[in-house]
């Protein structure tokens, strides 16, 4: 890949102990990705997609290895930092929306701007903005049960994208989805690659998914396969 | 604290409020278990205050209590005629158009069944002087009339009279070996004396086979600060074998007793019922939790920190608390302030009717104790709820 790497990955592996048995997900894997990529990470159930998304995320820690994020090195943080530079370089969005049920689609996508020093009104400001760009300027009072869930995996995009991340992190999108509004958030992720510049790591089974990418990587049994330009 | 972090908290427990509705029977049953609690402790430690305060106002700073050297209560004091004359004629003694105002007064317990149970218990009758209605600054006759002395007439506490069977004006008594005719009922501020019946000393004394003989001297005296100049001519007198209390001092220390049991027994019992409800605050805590696994690991996995996390789950189960503190505090008030009733004097070995006191310390106390009990409720959840790793949380359905 390129040589301005966004994210570098130096003999990353994962280990999880289920009772007495050590279970090894993933296995040195070196990884960069370059700023303003739009990466699909493929590969069965259990090859270590999600656990390798979580890393770069900073919400889980390598068993060895590093990771370095932007010139930082985010596995040598302390939980408070890793939290704090989560909130201001990684927007999350997750298969099954995550939203908080009793807020309304506006202070859902306010939620990480609550971690700024951003006054009240700044914070709503933007929160707008962010449904505007996923096309949901009018649903911004509904509260998540009152949206279909392509529309909720919008309002997860806005509140991804409304801290202006330095990465985008997507696990299975669209996987609940059909495939219309699959489509729909697949057009809004690639517009935002394209159009915003937004570096985008995009966890699927789907191809059809995947082939939105720039780049595919194939993870089996914890170890990278092959790179292929989408 | 950072205005920042302040947002944060203020963001997440106003989310885990209004998430509440979503788990309103489980909160609904520690809320009653606290409210419980709150009772319990706020009733069984307003029958200490209603004890205390029965014989608080009964004492005057005012009135000096003689006893024999040695007794620490009437049931163990003697005094003769003769000392009673000496004790009369203290210059400290409080004169009026009658003479000092001083009541030699002789104590016998005797049987009256209960209103409530019908079963035999102990009732003071108190024989007192001609001016001992002086010496009890609020004593008032509010049925029939006083006794006629020398006659076997009684008149009767207003609280011995409602806690008691047959102590109705007009009715006979069989005390001793006479019959007694009631002629009133009186009250004094809800003193200790309203749970007696008094009647003339002198015929009490010939009805009990007791000579001339008294068992306590009250003298009402010129002011309060003659209480040490009065204890010292006296103890000073060699005539008498005297022991000297202010009625204030002599209450405080019968009412010590049973202030100290029941607030032991009523704290225990607290205590106990406070384990159980523990148990349901924790129980909805941690499912308050449980519910909210992928939320919580939501806002941790966008930067949320685990402060914000600990501290809205406590906050959740404080107002829990908050609110079953009130509720417990407005029942107990509601059932129980001003409910009279009667209890053994364990420094006389005789009933002592009283009010339940519900006071703004006692309320105050309840709540306290539900903030305290609510907030073990979520300690260990809101930990759990912050140390769970992240990863795990999400992939809670």
């Amino acid at each position: 890949m390129a040589d301005e790497s966004l994210v570098r990955l130096r003999g990353v592996a994962k280990d999880y102990k289920r009772g007495a048995e050590t279970v090894h997900v993933l296995h040195a894997l070196d990884l960069d990705i370059p700023k303003g990529d739009f990466l699909a990470l493929m590969g069965p159930s259990g090859s270590g997609k999600s656990t390798l998304l979580n890393l770069i995320g900073g919400i889980d820690r390598p068993t060895a290895g590093s990771i370095e994020i932007a010139g930082i090195r985010t596995d040598a943080m302390s939980d408070g930092d890793l939290g704090r530079w989560r909130a201001n370089h990684v927007g999350f969005v997750f298969q099954m929306y995550n939203l908080l049920p009793v807020l309304t689609a506006e202070r859902n996508v306010e939620l990480p701007l609550l971690l700024t020093k951003l006054p009240a009104a700044e914070r709503r400001k933007r929160a707008n903005a962010a449904l505007g760009l996923v096309g949901l300027s009018e649903r911004a009072q509904h509260k998540p049960r009152e949206l279909s869930g392509g529309q909720e995996q919008r309002v997860g995009i806005a509140r991804a994208i409304v801290s202006d991340p330095t990465l985008l992190l997507c696990d299975e999108p669209t996987g609940d989805l059909d495939r219309k509004s699959g489509d729909e958030i697949l057009d809004l992720l690639q517009a935002l690659n394209q159009q915003q510049g937004k570096t985008i790591i995009m966890v699927t089974h789907d191809p059809h998914a995947a082939a939105r990418a720039k780049h595919v990587l194939h993870l089996n049994k914890g170890q990278l396969g092959r790179e292929a330009a989408a | 604290m950072s205005n920042n972090s302040l947002t944060q908290i203020g963001a997440i427990t106003s989310m885990n409020v209004r998430n509440m509705s979503q788990r309103a029977a489980s909160s609904i049953v520690a809320l009653i278990g606290i409210a419980g609690v709150v009772t319990v402790l706020i009733g069984v430690l307003s029958i200490a205050e209603g004890f205390r305060a029965v014989l608080e106002i009964s004492g005057s700073d005012q009135v000096a209590i003689v006893l024999r050297n040695g007794a620490t209560d009437e049931m163990g004091s003697g005094l003769t005629q003769e000392q009673t004359r000496i004790i009369a004629d203290s210059k400290q003694a409080l004169r009026d158009e009658q003479g000092p105002v001083v009541s030699p007064e002789l104590y016998v317990v005797v049987d009256v069944p209960l209103k409530s149970t019908g079963t035999a218990a102990n009732v003071p009758l108190r024989g007192v002087g001609p001016q001992a209605m002086k010496l009890r600054s609020h004593f008032k006759m509010v049925e029939g009339t006083n006794f006629t002395p020398g006659k076997f007439e009684v008149v009767v506490g207003k609280g011995a009279s409602m806690q008691f069977s047959g102590l109705t004006v007009g009715s006979q008594l069989r005390l001793g070996n006479a019959n007694w005719t009631i002629t009133g009922i009186f009250e004094d501020r809800g003193s200790v004396a309203e749970s007696e019946i008094w009647t003339d000393a002198t015929v009490l004394q010939g009805a009990y086979n007791r000579g001339t003989s008294y068992q306590s001297m009250r003298v009402k005296l010129t002011s309060a600060s003659a209480m040490q100049a009065f204890k010292d001519e006296l103890s000073t007198d060699p005539r008498l074998n005297i022991r000297v209390f202010s009625e204030k001092a002599y209450y405080a220390e019968q009412s010590k007793i049973l202030v100290t049991l029941v607030s032991t027994i009523g704290s225990a019992i607290a205590i106990l019922m406070g384990l159980g409800a523990i148990f349901a605050a924790l129980n909805t805590m941690y499912s308050a939790v449980s519910s909210r696994t992928r939320e919580i690991a939501t806002l941790r996995a966008l930067g949320f920190g685990s402060a914000p996390v600990i501290t809205s789950v406590l906050a959740e189960a404080l107002l829990i608390g908050l609110v079953g503190g009130v509720v417990g505090m407005v029942v107990s008030y509601v059932a129980f302030n001003g409910v009279r009733a009667s209890t053994m004097n364990f420094a006389t070995f005789s009933q002592l009717t009283f009010a339940f006191t519900v006071t703004p310390a006692l309320l105050v106390q309840g709540l306290i104790y539900a903030l305290i009990l609510g907030f073990i409720g979520g300690l260990l959840p809101s930990l759990r709820a912050a140390k769970l790793p992240i990863t795990t949380g999400l992939r809670e359905l």
